[in-house]
């Protein structure tokens, strides 16, 4: 099953590695991973999208937790959570065809931030269902590169993933 | 104070009551060494690093204290690497400290430069790279913290040459602080409770112990809760020595070696007290055929290590100590006397045994006698292979950190040097190394060490001229195709120590094994003693891996 694990991590040189690294050597796998500031100076957040089973899961969350640039693993299915990943793809298109691109940007409003005399760059927000199915209709004008961040969540309502070991 | 990045590490050494370090020189420590010049601070000069750090382990292992070793960068750094590695499978609490080039050369591929720090992340506990002397101090306190606390192990500490000449404050911290590093000391007192009532239930309880006993000096409180809930222990290489061999209700080793006493016990106990321990396949044989019908209490500093192969039924995630005193508070004991009675014949019915043969030297009474004239207080350390599970099963050990083997990574060359630690960490006592004839050679250089440092270790080396262990399982399980394990081209032993100022003796009949032992014993300085055993014997009982650890091959005896 999918997994989505919220990291605290001591902002440090080399800690990605050190969870990276943890995933690779115990033979876990990460299908995703972000990591950004949060409102804490020196505290970063990863989230990892993993594919495990429930064992797994709990030996990979007990092994992120000896890591002693980890601060706390959470994760994010056990209760309701909100998740989004931001892609830019860039497409070909040529002048007749960008109306018929612009209706399916507005559907899935997405934006366009670029335009070139062959191309166009769109941005789009969302979960990974609404983003394979953006790829799949922009597949008709022919991509020609995509870039994603990876997915970021929070859980929904006031409740927090706090800078606290449980 | 002020003073510079070498010195703060001398002071922090200091502060950590360090006694000994273990170490060579290099250009990217040159200023370490000098403060260690100006300073004054015992250190032993070994002849390779990896002999270094093995040492360091070795002290470790014999004192319960940190032990210390010191590399050069780039390739006196990763001859650390199966040293670290070794005490890091162990648990053993080591702070190895590197140096680095200086901070601008980092990264260019500069003379002797290795990423050790990303090198040793997946076998050490934790590691530093110092990039500012302001945080030095804060980090050597934090590395002894971390390696001799929680689940110990290794932590290395990469200090760049010009940190080290940098002068800075030097105010050590009294308390760490880390936010990412809270072990769980006390054990959850409903999961005790839950033992306590488990215990009451069994009509079949066995414990099997590991280190974590000997780590978190648990061994009374692990004999007293056997004594007074009459249930037999089994423990594992690395808890030798935590129960006395001739308490009545010791079983022995379990697993691939095992006793069958032990191994029988696990097989039918009904509540199965684990404590320190971690499941290694050399123990447990295959997963679903082990100890099927057992109630799995766990008890184990290191939550991970709870439910990674065997799933526990009470988990108690703590310090063995700790949790064991509280149980012995809480538990009432069962009637468990028809189950110790099945047991214990078959602990007089299976003991582990081997055949004499007239005239033929084999290598289980040589460990035998040695072990019995070496006294009391002795320290036996092991290398690998063969001779290792002899001694295991051959040396009457009496008390823990007496028995020092390399267990989870099974290193060659880990005996010698690891017994020149446990003889610096005690002078007065006996040290002996079991050693293969193929093992002693990974570190035989260390005989410089020894006759410099006046370690009198005595090294029996079980000479059957073969990588023996490997040779058994070409044997077993490849039709006897010995592939490349005869060790012809072996060195004359005797001679070899001698070369090195050491004195040599040998023993190839049976007849003379007694008074070569007390020659040797009696001989002041470090004494190799080749005894040129039967190259045949295999270390039986024995189970084929990933099979169930009850059809041992050789189990009921000859
Ligand atoms: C460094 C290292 N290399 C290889 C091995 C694999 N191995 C395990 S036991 C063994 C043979 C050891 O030979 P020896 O030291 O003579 O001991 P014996 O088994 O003959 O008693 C070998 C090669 C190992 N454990 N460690
Ligand atoms: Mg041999």
């Amino acid at each position: 099953m999918k997994r989505i694990l919220a990291i605290l991590v001591e902002d440090r040189p080399g800690v990605l590695t050190r969870v990276s690294g943890l995933f690779s050597r115990r033979g876990y796998n990460i299908q995703n991973i972000a990591v950004g500031r949060t409102v804490e100076p020196g505290i970063s957040r990863m989230t990892v999208t993993v594919e495990a089973d429930f064992v797994t899961l709990e030996q990979i969350v007990k092994q992120l937790n000896k890591l002693v640039n980890v601060i706390k693993v959470s994760d994010l299915m056990e209760e309701p959570s909100v998740g989004r990943e931001l892609m830019l793809v860039k497409v070909k298109a040529e002048p007749n065809k960008r109306s018929d691109i612009q209706q399916v940007v507005s559907a899935f409003r997405a934006k366009v931030i670029d335009v070139s005399p062959e191309s166009m760059v769109m941005e789009v927000t969302g979960d990974e269902g609404k983003l394979n199915a953006f790829i799949l209709m922009m597949q008709e004008f022919g991509i020609r590169e995509i870039v994603s961040t990876g997915k970021v969540s929070l859980l929904r309502g006031s409740k927090v993933t706090r800078d606290i070991r449980t | 104070m002020r003073m510079t990045g070498a010195q703060m590490v001398l002071a922090g050494l200091e502060a950590e009551n360090v006694d000994v370090v273990f170490g060579l020189p290099g250009g990217a420590v040159l200023t370490l060494y000098d403060a260690i010049y100006q300073k004054g601070l015992r250190h032993i000069l070994t002849r390779h690093e990896q002999g270094a750090a093995h040492a360091a382990d070795g002290y470790a292992r014999a004192s319960g204290k940190t032990g210390v070793v010191i590399a050069t960068s780039g390739p006196g750094a990763t001859n650390l690497i199966t040293g670290i590695a070794t005490a890091y499978m162990d648990s053993i609490p080591i702070v190895a400290i590197t140096g680095q080039v200086a901070r601008p050369a980092i990264g260019t591929d500069a003379f002797q430069e290795a990423d050790i720090t990303g090198i040793t992340m997946p076998i050490t506990k934790h590691n530093y790279l110092v990039k500012d002397i302001n945080e030095l101090p804060r980090i050597i306190k934090e590395a002894f913290h971390i390696a001799g606390s929680g689940r110990k192990g290794p932590v290395l500490i990469d200090l760049p040459k010009d940190v080290q000449a940098e002068e800075g404050q030097f105010e050590y911290p009294q308390q760490v602080e880390i936010a990412g590093y809270k072990p769980t000391f006390t054990g959850h007192t409903g999961q005790i409770v839950r033992a306590a009532a488990a215990i009451k239930k069994a009509q079949r309880p066995l414990i099997y112990s590991g280190g974590g006993v000997i780590s978190s000096s648990a061994h009374e409180e692990l004999l007293e809760l056997s004594r007074r809930a009459s249930i037999p222990v089994t423990t594992t290489l690395t808890g030798l020595g935590s129960v006395p061999y001739d308490y009545e209700l010791f079983l022995g080793m379990p697993g691939m070696h095992g006793t069958y006493a032990a191994n029988h016990a696990i097989n039918e106990a009904d509540l199965l007290i684990t404590i320190g321990a971690r499941f290694d396949d050399r123990v447990t044989g295959k997963l679903d055929s082990f100890a099927p019908g057992a109630t799995v209490i766990h008890i184990d500093i290191d939550p991970a290590e709870i439910g990674k192969n065997v799933t526990a039924d009470i988990p108690i995630v703590g310090d063995v100590k700790y949790v064991l005193k509280e149980l012995l508070k809480r538990f009432k004991p069962a009637d468990t006397r028809a189950w110790c009675e099945r047991v214990l014949a078959w602990k007089s019915s299976y003991p582990v045994s081997f055949k004499q043969e007239p005239g033929c030297l084999k290598p289980q009474p040589v460990i035998e006698e040695f072990y019995r004239l070496a006294g009391d207080d002795v320290i036996v350390t092991t290398d690998v292979g063969q001779h290792q599970m002899w001694a295991a099963h051959f040396c009457n050990l009496k008390s823990p950190r007496t028995f020092i083997s390399s267990g989870g990574l099974g290193t060659m060359g880990f005996g010698f040097p690891a017994a020149l630690g446990a003889q610096a960490a005690f002078p007065e006592r006996t040290v002996v190394c079991i050693a293969g004839d193929g093992s002693f050679q990974m570190n035989s250089q260390e005989l410089a060490t020894a006759v410099y440092y006046k370690l009198p270790v005595k090294v029996a080396i079980i000479n059957n001229q073969y990588l023996g262990m490997v040779r058994q399982w070409q044997k077993f399980f490849y039709e006897g195709r010995y592939s490349q394990t005869s060790l012809a081209g072996s060195p004359d032993f005797v001679r070899l120590a001698e070369a090195y100022g050491a004195t040599g003796y040998r023993a190839v009949r049976p007849e003379e094994v007694t008074a070569v032992v007390q020659k040797a014993l009696n001989t002041p300085g470090p004494v190799v003693i080749d005894f040129q055993v039967d190259p045949e014997e295999n270390v039986l009982p024995m189970v084929a891996p990933n099979t169930s650890i009850i059809e041992m091959i050789g189990g009921e005896g000859f």
